[in-house]
C-alpha cells in the first residue's frame, strides 16, 4: 500500500485547494480526446466528438470530466484508503465500461498537465513529484479490480 | 502525424522560447529527477542541482536540440542522427526513458507552467506528438 509523509499530505490537499472541479474536470478530459482520439472509442453515447471544437463543446464530455475530478476529491479526503475508495470504480470500469486501463495513465497525465497550465510555477518539481505519486495510486486503485 | 498548422504551431512555440531555452530545458530536467529518481543514475558526474550551471547547460542543449528538429519534422533522422549515435552507444542512456512518463511528459509539464492557459490542448496535442516522434528517432540506433 502506498504510505504518504505528512507533508506529502499538506502538498496534495494545498494543489487541490487551488483545484476548481467544476473548471479542470471538462478541460482535463478535453485534452485526453484530444490527444489521444482512440479515447473516443468509450464516449459512443455522448454525441458528436469527431473534431477538436465538438470535443471542446460537448456538453455531456464536460459534464463526466466534473464527475471524475469529483470522485478525486475522494481520495484527496482520504488518501490512506485509495483502493478501497475506488475498488466499485474499477470493477465498473473493467466489466461494463471496458477501458484499457493504460487510459487511467494517459487521463492522470492530462490532469496534471491542465492544473500545472493553471498553477505555473507553484506546481514545481517538489509539487509535482508528490501529486503524481497521489496520481499513481489513484490509477493502481482504479486498475486493481481488473481481471 | 502531425498536420501542417500543428508543425507551424510547434515551430512558434520553440522559437518564442529560445530567449529561455536553459530555464525550460533545466526545469523539464529537474521536474525528472524529481518524479522519476532512477534517472538521475545517468547524471552522477555532474552537479543537478536546480539552477547548477551543469543543468542549465545541459537544458539549454536538449532545447535547442529539440528547436532544431521542428524546423523540419519530416528531417528528423538527419537532424538527430549525431544525437542518436551519442546517446545509443555512448551514453546507452536506456531508451524507455525519453519517452511519455519521463522526459517527455516533464517536458509537456515544463510548458503548461511556464505558458499557462498559452498551452492550450491544442498545442499539448501536438507537442506530445512531436516530441513522441524525437524520442522515437533519438531511440532508432539502439539496436
Amino acid at each position: 500500500m502506498v504510505k504518504f509523509t505528512e507533508q506529502e499530505r499538506d502538498v496534495v490537499r494545498a494543489v487541490w485547494e487551488k483545484v476548481d472541479v467544476d473548471e479542470i474536470g471538462p478541460e482535463a478530459l478535453i485534452r485526453v480526446l484530444i490527444t489521444y482520439p482512440w479515447t473516443e472509442r468509450y464516449f459512443g453515447k455522448f454525441g458528436d466528438l469527431f473534431s477538436i471544437s465538438a470535443v471542446s463543446t460537448n456538453a455531456k464530455l464536460a459534464e463526466h470530466g466534473k464527475v471524475v475530478l469529483r470522485s478525486l476529491g475522494r481520495a484527496v479526503e482520504d488518501m490512506d484508503n485509495i483502493k478501497k475508495t475506488y475498488a466499485e470504480l474499477s470493477r465498473l470500469h473493467c466489466e461494463k465500461i471496458h477501458v484499457d486501463p493504460d487510459n487511467f495513465r494517459l487521463l492522470a497525465d492530462c490532469i496534471t498537465i491542465t492544473i500545472a497550465c493553471k498553477l505555473k510555477s507553484t506546481f514545481n518539481s517538489n509539487v509535482q513529484a508528490t501529486w503524481q505519486k497521489f496520481l499513481t495510486a489513484v490509477v493502481e486503485a482504479m486498475t486493481s479490480q481488473y481481471n | 502525424m502531425l498536420s501542417k498548422k500543428e508543425k507551424e504551431l510547434i515551430i512558434e512555440i520553440w522559437e518564442k522560447l529560445t530567449p529561455v531555452a536553459a530555464d525550460i530545458g533545466s526545469d523539464a530536467l529537474l521536474r525528472m529527477f524529481a518524479s522519476y529518481p532512477g534517472t538521475k543514475t545517468y547524471f552522477s558526474h555532474l552537479d543537478i542541482s536546480a539552477r547548477s550551471r551543469h543543468l542549465l547547460f545541459h537544458g539549454k542543449k536538449i532545447v535547442q536540440a529539440i528547436t532544431e528538429g521542428a524546423k523540419d519534422i519530416s528531417q528528423l533522422t538527419v537532424t538527430l542522427a549525431p544525437l542518436q549515435t551519442l546517446h545509443a552507444y555512448q551514453l546507452r542512456i536506456d531508451p524507455t526513458n525519453f519517452k511519455v512518463q519521463l522526459f517527455s511528459h516533464c517536458m509537456l509539464v515544463a510548458l503548461a507552467c511556464h505558458m499557462g492557459d498559452d498551452f492550450t490542448a491544442v498545442a499539448h496535442a501536438a507537442m506530445d506528438k512531436f516530441l513522441s516522434a524525437f524520442a522515437a528517432v533519438l531511440a532508432e540506433k539502439y539496436r
